[in-house]
């Protein structure tokens, strides 16, 4: 039983790892990003991203509580998003 | 037992959600056109994040409280990343980002076409 939770342990710290990394260059093409929409695209990633450190943060500290959180983040990521596009797109977002 | 594969499990998916995520963040940055761009993230949203929810669900398996309350969070993200995806490409070609769809071909059958001589449109 260990050897697996220290297996589980490493896989933590690399997920945490990744999703950090992916949070800096998500960053990175939202300050270069040529076009609106790259910008748009990078924030949208960040919030997955933020997405998915919160679910790597309850696994790691057991709590279930963070469900609700990610769920949270999930559903305003999207309307953001759409709200976003909708603005560029028409210049108005509730017509 | 039945404890150490359920870990082993949840630890792959962890690697493999990190590794969708690492790739989707890479490909945000490295592509060269605004429409190849939009490719890549779209699989951080749906595979990346997918396998950390299933780790998540296999990990409360492991202590004791099982909850498939994450199947919530991955039908809403399987369901929405389509529509942002389609509202980005949307922005996109309304900005000139990308190549423009072709001109429709030049027939006459439309009525607002057949406006008579001198008049504006």
């Amino acid at each position: 039983m260990t050897a697996a939770t220290g297996v589980m342990e490493i896989a933590l710290i690399i997920a945490f790892l990744a999703l950090a990394l992916g949070q800096i260059m998500s960053m990175i093409r939202l300050v270069l990003g040529p076009t609106v929409g790259d910008r748009i695209l990078a924030l949208d990633t960040m919030v997955i991203n933020g997405l998915g450190l919160v679910v790597v943060l309850g696994i790691h500290q057991g709590i279930q509580i963070y469900f609700e959180v990610s769920l949270l983040i999930a559903m305003l990521g999207f309307v953001s998003t759409v709200a976003l596009a909708r603005f560029v797109l028409r210049g108005d977002i509730i017509e | 037992m039945i404890d150490i594969i359920a870990t082993y499990a949840a630890a792959l998916s962890l690697l493999v959600g990190s590794g969708f995520v690492l790739v989707g963040a890479i490909g945000l940055l490295k592509f060269n056109d605004s429409m190849t761009r939009l490719h890549a993230p779209t699989k951080v949203g749906t595979v990346g994040i997918g396998m950390l929810l299933l780790g998540s669900m296999i990990d409360t398996f492991i202590s004791g409280d099982t909850s498939i309350h994450e199947l919530l969070i991955m039908a809403f993200l399987f369901v929405t990343a389509p529509i942002s995806a389609h509202f980005i490409a949307k922005v996109n070609i309304h900005r000139r980002a990308c190549d423009t769809p072709p001109a429709p071909p030049r027939d006459s059958t439309w009525s607002t076409l057949d406006s008579p001589e001198g008049e504006s449109q």
